[in-house]
């Protein structure tokens, strides 16, 4: 049992006037380890709120610096931060949010060489990275290590999401592997309306700390999409495939794969 | 005429109507990008050919989305 002190009473004081949270909740809450994968359009609002909301570890893990286009949508980072390493730039901002907060910083791209070491060191994943290979790497490292996760993807107008829990429909229940490389735009190559970003990594860090305080539905079995032109949200029922790949009866997948990236991804900001 | 249900949304079409050509009909620009529901159950790539859309069939096209970072 933490001892609050008198201070973060009054920080955390309304989160524990929810009924559903409480004393207990903020306690779980500060007990708990989160891995956010990508500094950037989604890292950046999931872990202002993460910090924000006293979690006690945050991983964060980015080999970018941060470039003047970035800051269009990735609202951790400020115009003084140009050319220095996202995580650097994120862990000052996450410190001067909340100095509770524990900050781990991993300045380097995740793959398969280094991706279950880092995840077993936390509770909760947050995808919030920007390309498919990694997309991939973090669900079959997540579902490899047991780890639950939230996956979040944005593009243009549209965001989608859905929360991963061991036995829940994982990304290759939905999207069986990568599509081919070059044959999807990413933000860089497609843009992206910058508010859509804080609207699904909000919904991200909603979701961690509903994870761990254990309120309501997540979106388990269930791929969340919107259209910001419209404001159109859907959620569509997924289910578990047996066929899946990589947690279906028969897996083919017995290792961590680092797909191919196209090329312009690389180098375009 | 039959009705189904694409993308939660009702929609009259002329039978027969394979998976592939109804794809087509809703504008999906890059196939590669969408992974396809149907009736709550995914539909492999290779067999989106074969597969005759029915009265009251529901047809989800879910789409990659792989922005975030950068």
């Amino acid at each position: 049992m933490i001892d609050f002190t008198e201070e973060q009473i009054q920080r955390y004081s309304r989160h524990i006037l929810l009924q559903d949270v409480g004393v207990e909740g903020q306690e779980k809450i500060m007990n708990a380890r989160v891995l956010v994968v990508g500094a950037g359009g989604l890292g950046a609002p999931v872990s202002l709120y993460l910090a924000a909301a006293g979690i006690g570890t945050i991983g964060i893990v980015d080999a970018d610096v941060v470039d003047l286009s970035n800051l269009q949508r990735q609202v951790i980072h400020f115009t003084k931060d140009v050319g220095v390493p996202k995580v650097q730039s994120a862990k000052e901002k996450i410190e001067a949010i909340n100095p509770d907060v524990k900050v781990n910083t991993y300045y380097e791209f995740l793959d398969s060489s280094n991706a279950l070491d880092i995840i077993k060191e936390y509770d909760f994943v947050v995808d919030g990275t920007d390309n498919f290979p990694v997309k991939f790497l973090i669900n079959d490292a997540c579902v490899m290590a047991d780890k639950p996760f939230s996956h979040g993807g944005i593009l243009r107008f549209n965001g989608q999401t859905f929360t991963h829990l061991p036995g829940t429909a994982c990304y290759r229940c939905m999207f069986n592997e990568p599509p081919p490389a070059g044959a999807v735009p990413t933000c860089s190559q497609a843009g992206v309306l910058g508010a859509i970003a804080g609207m699904l990594g909000t919904i991200q860090a909603a979701e961690t700390l509903k994870y761990f305080t254990g309120i309501g539905e997540l979106l388990t079995n269930r791929l969340l999409t919107f259209d910001a032109k419209t404001m159109q949200f859907r959620t569509v029922l997924v289910e578990h495939r047996d066929s899946c790949p990589i947690c279906g009866q028969a897996p083919t997948i017995d290792h961590l794969i680092d797909y191919e990236q196209a090329a312009c991804d690389l180098k375009n900001h | 005429m039959a009705k189904i249900t694409v993308n939660g949304e009702a929609q009259e079409v002329q039978l027969p109507l394979s998976l592939t050509e109804l794809i087509k009909q809703n504008d999906v620009q890059q196939p590669e990008m969408v992974s396809v529901q149907l009736n709550d159950d995914f539909v492999d790539r290779n067999e989106w050919d074969r597969l005759q859309i029915k009265e009251g069939d529901s047809v989800d096209f879910l789409y990659f989305m792989g922005g975030g970072s950068r």
